[in-house]
């Protein structure tokens, strides 16, 4: 085959391919909701995050608004403390209400913030203080049995 | 008597594996060592790109559409009963990005390049084209071996990164245009739960360690193949069979690194 | 003939056996510039393998073998590839390479080893090729071409770096009797008119008779006999006699050693 035939289809194929992986990152991936370079960090303590995972969304009013950036357990107060990475766009009042919620039934967890009426603003590295824990669904069950089993016979 | 000539067998057999294995291991070594040439003269590895990534265009992009659109129609079925068509998007991409991708283009390019490379070195060998290229004093390894072999590290992930396009093509064209899938939110919700750098980076590194082992084995059947038809023919198949089973077994091994407890 | 005069290959007690079989045992054979020498033999009886110890494929377990005043099987990878780069080799069926043209045939050792401009390998190669009658086919590929022709072609690719020593395994195997002649006739003239030695490995005794200076026979691993094209006509050597003119009988027996044939049909005597 004549050399320059053979260069010109391996550059199509080289071309073709690197474009497959850019669409991929771009048009399947989140790359291109994912570039929050800007960002900063909260804390907040949670008594059980249930299945949350760290890269889970944080969401405010739906809105994807950060990512969890690390779970560890705080064995000074025997809480889980989550590290939250927030766009810097966002900014949310000192009062505002972190949950861990569930999309859907059985979907994956993610945080909701809910934001009180504050007028000052959370700064870099503070704590989210009021939080509400991960629904257990295991939990539920058992309160629900519980109950029935109070309950008297007919 | 019996018993010891089984015993003997046995150990024969043994002492052989780790020979071989041994071999093997020196004749990659080799490929790293002697790489030199195939960057700076980067013209032979582009003839053998032409070969091993041009030529295997057509299987790829056809195999990834037709992969895409069952994907698109079994999940739509699938997902119909829970009521979540919805996560169409999500399913075909997830399965595509971070296995079927990777682990179906590598194996369809272990049949389709693999097999070439290990016929042509093998008949190359047969035909003492091998030993006539060192009696006059250019090193096979460096000229025929190793471009081969960077060739394939580069086509792998390119195919199989274009696998999955097409292949999330073909699941769009079947839950969207054909089922109706609402549109907005197949892509979507692909988005939201596609990571770039956990699925579609793993994916591409997954590929990338196909590639590597495909070629090596592709490349080390052929050198070692016994200089006759029934030995390229037999060490043709053995290049499919070995390098199959080496794609699956790394995949588990990589699938459990990557993406265990996330 | 005075051998050792000058000789560019010597050998000298070569011992040589795979695992434990045997193939040479103490060989000794000198080629002298400028010559023509044949070594011949039966099939299997160890010359190719005499040829890879010369080129260095192979090493001898004793013994040893000198070409151009360096002994072969001392020198390391680069000292080898070094002397390789003198040597030309003419393998069996030629060795084409499948996968380029005639021309790039001819030209890969000039563009492997030189920086000459590409229009100067344009021309040498045609010089080459030239010289064994072929410049038309400058474009074919290898599969394109007869089996004689392919050989001509890897006569031209051997001495495309003008070689101070060519080896030929077998160049007459498998040729018509025109190509044979031609073949035969290219390797003398070639030797000549680039001053180099040449060793030819054939059990074709006639048409090489014609054309070298001096002969090796060897059987079962050792030289039975030596001489010039005439002595070797004249032998009244039983083995020579035999091999020359082709007798199915004689110090090499038809029959593979085996058990008692009436035994092996299950006769009862």
């Amino acid at each position: 085959m004549e050399r320059t035939t053979l260069d010109l289809w391996v550059g199509i194929f080289v071309v073709a391919g690197i474009a497959a992986l850019v669409g991929l990152a771009l048009k399947v991936g989140n790359l291109s909701t994912y570039n929050m370079s800007e960002t900063y960090q909260l804390s907040a303590y949670f008594s059980n995050i249930g299945g949350l995972k760290a890269q889970a969304s944080i969401k405010s009013a739906g809105v994807l608004v950060g990512r969890v950036s690390g779970i560890t357990l705080d064995t000074g107060r025997y809480e889980a403390k989550v590290t939250m990475s927030i766009d810097k766009r966002y900014q949310f009042p000192r009062d505002t209400f972190a949950n861990i919620l569930t999309a859907g039934l059985l979907g994956e967890q993610y945080i909701g913030l809910v934001p009180g009426g504050d007028t000052q603003l959370l700064q870099a590295g503070e704590v989210v203080s009021k939080t509400q824990s991960a629904v257990v669904l295991e939990d539920l069950i058992g309160k629900f049995l519980y109950s029935k089993a109070e309950e008297p016979a007919k | 008597m019996a018993i010891d000539k089984h015993l003997r067998s046995i150990g024969a057999r043994v002492v052989d594996a780790v020979w071989r294995t041994g071999y093997a291991t020196r004749f990659f070594a080799l490929i790293l060592i002697h790489s030199g040439t195939s960057f700076r003269r980067f013209r032979l590895t582009v003839k053998e790109l032409f070969s091993s990534g041009v030529m295997s265009l057509i299987i790829i992009l056809v195999a990834g559409t037709f992969v895409g659109m069952v994907l698109g129609l079994q999940g739509y079925e699938t997902l119909k009963r829970y009521g979540s068509e919805s996560a169409l998007g999500s399913l075909v991409a997830l399965s595509l990005v971070r296995e079927l991708g990777p682990v179906l283009a590598a194996l369809l390019f272990a049949s389709r390049a693999g097999s070439a490379m290990t016929a042509e070195i093998g008949l190359m060998k047969a035909t003492e084209q091998i030993s006539a290229m060192e009696m006059m004093a250019v090193n096979p390894i460096a000229r025929v071996v190793a471009p081969r072999f960077w060739a394939g590290v580069i086509s792998l992930p390119l195919l199989s990164a274009l696998f999955s396009a097409m292949g999330v093509f073909g699941g769009y064209v079947v839950g969207v245009v054909l089922i109706g899938v609402d549109e907005g939110s197949f892509w979507s919700q692909m988005q939201g739960a596609v990571d770039f750098q956990h699925d579609v980076l793993n994916g591409v590194l997954k590929s990338l360690v196909f590639g590597v082992a495909v070629t090596a084995i592709a490349l080390f059947e052929g050198y070692d193949a016994p200089p006759t038809a029934e030995g390229v023919s037999g060490a043709t198949t053995r290049t499919v069979v070995q390098s199959s089973l080496a794609i699956l077994i790394l995949d588990f091994i990589l699938t459990a690194f990557m993406f265990r407890g996330n | 003939m005075s051998l050792s005069a000058s000789a560019l290959v010597e050998i000298r007690d070569v011992n040589f056996a795979y695992a434990k079989r045997s193939i040479l045992k103490g060989i000794n054979m000198t080629f002298p510039k400028g010559k023509v020498i044949a070594v011949m033999g039966g099939s299997g009886c160890g010359k190719t393998t005499l040829l890879r110890l010369i080129g260095g494929a192979l090493k001898p377990t004793t013994g040893s073998i000198k070409v151009d005043g360096q002994t072969i099987h001392g020198l390391d990878q680069q000292g080898l590839y070094a002397i390789r780069r003198k040597m030309g080799m003419l393998f069996q069926f030629g060795a084409l390479f499948t996968d380029m043209s005639v021309f790039d045939n001819v030209a890969f050792q000039m563009r492997e080893h030189t920086n000459l401009p590409e229009e100067i390998i344009h021309d040498l190669v045609l010089m080459k090729l030239h010289a064994v009658g072929l410049r038309g086919t400058h474009e074919l590929m290898p599969a394109e071409l007869s089996g004689g022709m392919a050989r001509r072609v890897a006569l031209a690719r051997t001495v495309a770096l003008d070689p101070m020593l060519i080896m030929y395994d077998e160049p007459f195997a498998g040729l018509d009797p025109i190509s044979l002649s031609v073949v035969g006739n290219l390797i003398r003239s070639l030797n000549d008119a680039l001053g180099a030695t040449s060793i030819v490995v054939t059990h074709d005794v006639q048409e090489s008779l014609k054309i070298v200076d001096y002969n090796y026979f060897i059987a079962d691993g050792v030289i039975i006999a030596e001489g010039t094209p005439d002595e070797v006509r004249a032998s009244d050597k039983p083995f020579v006699h035999q091999f020359v003119h082709g007798e199915m009988d004689g110090p090499v027996p038809f029959h593979y050693p085996g058990g008692d044939y009436r035994q092996d049909l299950h006769l009862r005597t």
